[in-house]
């Protein structure tokens, strides 16, 4: 899932302060599974909003909604929804940096007569998994050229500092990476998995150089199923 | 000019400190009565925006009030009590508020007494700080 985290508070505060109408839009996918932007974090954040602006004795009108999605028309297409967003001055999305701008180009192409300000409430980390209650790390990269049925189901372009490919440096040591020794060291998991698997034998062939070019190096990336189009 | 009566508003656990409240009314022990209870049955659900929502709402403090640890009827409700009031503390600072305004205890099941210096602790606390800015 994507993870994100909040921003400090008085960095929201400083994007909206100038406004008087806010609406705080939460996201109903992944930052909600990660407790950053679903229900429960937009109505943290309109409560600190709204004490903060009435303790210094400003007439804020601070609104709450939710989107199940809001990288996807599908749900941010809501009349109860798009009623707020109008009547608002600023909008401040918790989803994902794909959910800010889909929800800032939806809101716009929707509503053609007033342009809508949309504002991030977090910061997008990374796509990871969940270790434990509360804790996530980065899994995946995205580079777009997937290696990991040569890798025993462990990513080195993610999990290896320097993203090697073939082997691990020699600053692993007793299985944690040099750079901080709170991260196992990918290649140590990597081996200790295809030996128990009985294919260490796949990390013979010297892997080439990787292409990068399925990475984001080009712009932004597109994927167009022409089965599904009509 | 009238003294200021703080308006505490309690969340308590069914198991021990709503019982400790009953036990203090009973035997008599003086606590504030500007005091407002809420039951819940475990005080691990009481969230982050509760505690948010009740200052916002005008109350002057807001004291969560669980098991002693290790004695929480739902193991780990006390302790996850604890955290969240620990966190909607940073939360209440960030919006230039006083973070003691918000206070979480223990108090052993029946004990009145316990009780009653909770909440004389917490109302002399929020005495000191004064009546909530948003009321004013």
């Amino acid at each position: 899932m994507i993870v994100g985290e909040r921003k400090p508070f008085s960095e929201i505060l400083s994007m909206v302060e100038d406004y008087s109408k806010i609406l705080v839009i939460g996201c109903g996918s992944c930052v909600t599974v990660c407790m950053a932007g679903g229900e429960e974090e937009v109505k943290i954040l309109a409560s600190q909003l709204r004490l903060a602006f009435r303790k210094n004795k400003r007439d804020v009108k601070v609104e709450e909604a939710m989107a199940l999605r809001q990288c996807d028309d599908e749900y941010l297409n809501d009349p109860l929804l798009l009623d707020k967003v109008k009547a608002a001055d600023i909008v401040i999305s918790m989803a994902c940096g794909v959910g800010v701008q889909h929800a800032t180009s939806f809101f716009n192409r929707r509503i053609p007569d007033k342009p809508i300000r949309v504002v991030p409430g977090l910061n997008t980390t990374f796509m990871g998994a969940n270790l434990d209650v509360g804790i996530w790390e980065e899994r995946c990269v995205g580079c777009g050229d997937c290696v990991l049925e040569k890798t025993g189901g462990i990513c080195p372009v993610t999990r290896c500092a320097k993203s090697l490919l073939n082997g691990p440096c020699g600053g692993s040591s007793n299985g944690k990476c040099e750079i901080n020794k709170e991260i196992d060291c990918a290649w140590h998991l990597i081996i200790e998995r295809l030996e128990a698997l009985g294919e260490l034998d796949r990390l013979k062939p010297i892997e080439p150089y990787k292409d990068w070019r399925p990475s984001h190096n080009g712009g932004p990336r597109k994927t167009v199923r022409e089965d599904m189009r009509i | 000019m009238k003294e200021f009566e703080p308006k505490i508003i309690a969340f308590c656990c069914h198991y021990c400190a709503l019982a400790a409240a009953d036990t203090a009314g009973r035997t008599g022990l003086q606590f504030p009565p500007s005091l407002r209870v809420i039951r819940v049955l475990c005080t691990g659900k009481v969230e982050v925006p509760h505690l948010l929502k009740a200052i916002e709402a005008g109350a002057d403090g807001v004291v969560v009030i669980g098991c002693k640890f290790g004695e929480c009827y739902f193991k780990q409700g006390n302790y996850r009590a604890r955290k969240k009031v620990e966190r909607a503390k940073s939360l209440l600072e960030e919006t230039g508020m006083e973070q003691s305004r918000l206070r979480y205890d223990s108090v052993a099941g029946p004990s009145g007494k316990d009780f009653a210096a909770v909440i004389s602790t917490m109302t002399e606390e929020v005495k000191a700080l004064g009546p909530n800015p948003l009321r004013s």
